[in-house]
């Protein structure tokens, strides 16, 4: 089946099989930022926006963002600079591969609530899932980021 | 250590940039569009022999490259695990075998030009089993009327105990002093079976490799994995084609933890473009990640611990039965962790026994996972040490201070060796501090039904394997003085280009940025292990400090005559080649490499490899803190304080986050990650939802600090990180339950709904 959409803001029409999910379209596109890290919607390795809101393009179909506008990690280069920089200088990549994941939905984040507190930025976060880190490297860039004052010392 | 400009600092990575830009770096997003896919047909059943199996029509579906079966495929038993030479674990599977001997087993190969045609096409296999009995309970294996591998053509290893006609994989026991005779003297004796899980590294990327034909008509593998050199070993032995034939390219990981240590996924694409010449990738689901990863092995560990009534550990006895399921992969040597890590904590020992059994049953086939038996062996004596602290009302942090090893101290089950670096005295000392021990233990009321307990663990692990696990770096000087680092350990998003990096500019002078790190291709790295054992920093990180060495002798010796001198009355900074008499007089290091690039036939390029005859431990001390809701039985992870004596800190981040990461992925194990069976040997936990580890809801705070001790054989004094950071969480959780509820558990994990059937119970 034929769809049109923007990806990254580029207008692109494509052939698709119906059963054909989001991530595997935009991986078949070139863009590979967005991982399957799992097959039931748990990880966020694959989040991207779909009008601007955060989605996990392994649970959307293809044939479902018609007309939409997608955004993935390398169409928002210069937005996730900043966040990428406090991860980077924490260590907090590691093996990077739940990174862009996460960026998305910290970006995502940012433009629905600029200044969060701890508890709903974990609370939104709580779907992007990490193996390497315990998460606390990526709480200290996040609390950077966000410039909450840190309630737990340490 | 005299001063240096990037160890001990908290570089950034030098892949971070990549990593968090989304660039294509990891084997998925480098696989080749053609690539055919290949998905395996699996066994719904624990235990069965294929009686026949019919492929004609699946064949013929339109898309169809290729289905293999047991019949296809060579002979030769080999192992999929990747341990130095010689492997130790027994050749005991093929690529596919008529006997499957666990559900998941793979039963055909399916190679197809997408992933539609190749499902339809392993819906039209037809397979006639004739289905035998299980053994699913590891406690029953040994000696059991059914044997798991009867096979002729098994390899088993020298020195194992190995004997497959007793499902038995490995055996041993070893001691000293009488150990049955000193417990009958102890005035405090703790006796108990504790009992750890299969649980998964869960590892964000999945299993996956592709392989094509390279221009030599070589078979390239690209794999995301820890023993690029172990792949090309094992894959030429499966295929039963000489190594030369093999090359094994590693990029980005996106995370191993061990379970890339065992090369599960690797043959089949291999296999798969060797038949047919096609390019080929396989990338596992994460439901196949639970079904034919390569898991912690399940342990039943039975304790015998004795001390006076001063409070003196007189005698620990302990025996390891270790399930390693359906295949032999790092049987014989993770077992051997549970005693050598655990026992060697304590300090003159009157006697101790350390005897193990491991077992064949019809699960998956366990592997390795940070800690490798460590793990399970310090839940256990641990706990046990805890129990005995209770039994003798004595706080468990105080029967710890008297008997752990010092600085100096014969290590009671290591191979006879000292510890000639441990700050152990100080990492408990300050991990009671962070804590708050003193005002905590064993319990403070925080609610009408609610308590906070703490529990404490200590830990310990290994500094690669000595006298066996190799690391080799060469170094290249290239124009305008920069250096190409080439090494052959696997950086699997630990950090270790950077680390390795962050060594060879400090002994060589130079920037940062000015070390290039080559990642792994067999074709053209040196020669390393692997990246496992915790042994790259200490091991490899040798290495480099070596062909250090050598490279700036390299580069006074070729500068010495163009300035006139002799190499030994020259010396190097860094960036300049001077006289030692006349500073004046010198050389920049860019215009002795042009001088060198015509006319001279010189290059100046330095290699080094590196092995230790001694495993010098890390040591950390763990403590937990709880929040238990006594109605509810909810367990609350609040606080863990984490001490860590690495030696040097080589990366003060790195370091920090590789502990962060290991103690929640301990406080997963404590906790959440809960393997279960169905009675037929289904594993029922597939994904992540049944399968939970811990979102940054579930693991409280993490606090870590370093304690550190010098390390006089390794790299700035440095000795692992990896694996010792994982060990404490479960012990120290256990007990701080123990202090909040009186409930003692064995069993991990530790469910609040346990708890809550404890507490009710009681």
């Amino acid at each position: 089946m034929l769809i049109e959409l923007f990806l990254n803001e580029e207008k692109v029409q494509a052939d698709i099989r119906p059963d054909m999910m989001l991530l595997d379209f935009l991986r078949s596109r070139g863009l590979k930022s967005m991982k399957r890290g799992c097959d039931t919607g748990n990880c966020g390795l694959c989040t991207v926006w779909v009008d601007g809101k955060p989605v996990l393009s392994c649970g959307v179909p293809a044939a479902r963002v018609q007309g939409a506008h997608i955004t993935t990690l390398e169409g928002v280069q210069a937005e996730a600079e900043e966040f990428s920089r406090f991860l980077a200088e924490e260590g907090a990549d590691q093996c990077g591969f739940c990174s862009p994941g996460l960026i998305m939905n910290v970006l995502a984040l940012k433009k629905e609530n600029p200044h969060p507190t701890e508890a709903e930025m974990k609370e939104y976060l709580a779907g992007n899932l990490c193996r390497c880190t315990g998460y606390q490297a990526q709480y200290r860039a996040l609390v950077k980021y966000f410039g909450i004052e840190e309630v737990q010392q340490g | 250590m005299g001063e240096t400009r990037f160890v001990g600092k908290g570089i950034v990575k030098k892949d971070a940039e990549a990593l968090l830009s989304g660039k294509p770096v990891y084997t998925d997003d480098l696989a080749p569009d053609n690539c055919l896919i290949i998905k395996l047909l699996r066994s719904p059943h624990a235990h069965a022999i294929i009686e026949e199996i019919r492929t004609d029509a699946a064949k013929k579906v339109p898309g169809v490259e290729a289905v293999f079966t047991y019949q296809d495929v060579p002979q030769k038993r080999f192992t999929e695990a990747g341990q130095t030479f010689p492997e130790p674990s027994p050749d005991d599977r093929l690529i596919l075998d008529q006997r499957v001997r666990y559900v998941g087993d793979p039963v055909a190969i399916v190679a197809g030009k997408d992933e539609a045609c190749v499902n339809r096409a392993l819906r039209m296999i037809k397979v006639k089993y004739q289905v035998l009995d299980p053994i699913l309970d590891f406690t029953k294996a040994l000696d059991n009327p059914i044997i798991i591998h009867p096979e002729d053509n098994y390899v088993a290893k020298e020195g194992k105990g190995t004997d497959p006609k007793r499902n038995l994989c490995a055996s041993q026991s070893r001691g000293e002093g009488d150990v049955d005779e000193v417990l009958s003297h102890c005035d405090y004796v703790v006796e108990e079976v504790y009992h750890t899980k299969a649980v998964n590294q869960a590892m964000m990327e999945p299993f996956g490799a592709f392989a094509m034909k390279d221009i030599y008509g070589r078979l390239k593998i690209t794999s995301s994995t820890q023993i690029p050199f172990h792949v090309r070993r094992i894959v030429a032995r499966a295929l039963n084609i000489s190594k030369s034939r093999v090359r094994v390219v590693k990029p980005r990981i996106g995370g191993g933890f061990g379970a890339k240590q065992t090369a599960v996924c690797e043959v089949y694409p291999a296999f798969v473009t060797y038949m047919t010449g096609k390019p080929s990738k396989i990338i596992f689901t994460r439901e196949e990640c639970f079904v034919h990863g390569s898991p912690r092995h399940e342990m039943q560990m039975s304790v015998r611990i004795g001390a006076d009534k001063n409070g003196k550990i007189r005698a620990i006895d302990l025996h390891t039965l270790s399930n390693t399921g359906a295949f032999g992969e790092h049987g014989p040597t993770t077992v051997d962790l549970s005693g050598t890590k655990s026992i060697s904590l304590y300090r003159d020992l009157d006697a101790f026994r350390f005897s193990s059994d491991v077992v064949y049953t019809n699960v998956l086939s366990a592997g390795a996972y940070r800690g490798y038996g460590a793990t399970q062996g310090i839940f256990a004596v641990e706990s046990a040490v805890n129990e005995l602290a209770h039994k003798m009302q004595m706080d468990p942090s105080v029967l710890r201070e008297k008997n752990i090893v010092h600085e100096g101290d014969r290590l009671m089950n290591y191979y006879g060796q000292t510890t000639e670096s441990c700050a152990l005295d100080r990492c408990i000392a300050k991990v009671k501090e962070m804590i708050d021990w003193d005002k905590k233990y064993p319990y403070v009321k925080t609610g009408p039904h609610t308590v906070r307990a703490v529990g404490m663990a200590l830990s310990m692990q290994s500094s690669g394997i000595n006298n066996c696990d190799v690391g080799s770096v060469q170094i290249k000087l290239n124009d305008d003085g920069f250096y190409t680092l080439m090494i052959g350990c696997s950086d699997m998003g630990t950090g270790c280009d950077t680390i390795l990096a962050q060594m060879a500019a400090d002994c060589l002078g130079c920037e940062y940025d000015n070390i290039i790190v080559r990642g792994v291709d067999t074709d053209q790295s040196p020669y390393d292990s692997g990246s496992y054992a915790s042994s790259t920093t200490y091991v490899t990180g040798m290495a480099v400090v070596k062909a250090c060495e050598q490279m700036k002798s390299r580069i006074c010796e070729e500068a010495a005559p163009l300035m006139g001198l002799a190499p030994n009355e020259v010396e190097f900074d860094g960036a300049l080649i001077s006289e030692k008499k006349d500073p004046e007089h010198f050389m920049e290091l860019a215009d002795l490499v042009t001088s060198l690039q015509a006319g001279s036939g010189k290059i100046i390029t330095a290699a080094a490899s590196n092995t230790s005859n001694v495993s010098p431990p890390p040591f950390m001390a763990g403590a937990a803190e709880v929040e238990i809701d006594l109605e509810t039985g909810k367990v609350t992870p609040i606080d863990y304080a984490a001490v860590v004596d690495c030696g040097t800190v080589i990366n003060s981040n790195l370091a920090r986050v590789q502990t962060e990461g290991g103690l929640v992925q301990g406080i997963g194990m404590a906790l959440y990650e809960d393997i279960q069976y169905t009675e037929k040997g289904k594993l029922k936990n597939r994904n992540f939802i049944s399968y939970k580890i811990p979102t940054r809801l579930d693991m409280g705070r993490v606090r870590v600090d370093f304690e550190s001790s010098y390390e006089k054989t390794g790299p700035f004094g440095a000795k692992s990180i990896g694996e010792v950071v994982i060990n404490t969480p479960s012990p120290a959780i256990a007990d701080a339950v123990y202090n909040g509820t009186g409930l003692r558990f064995r069993t991990l994990p530790i469910t609040s709904e346990q708890v809550f059937m404890g507490l009710h119970k009681k």
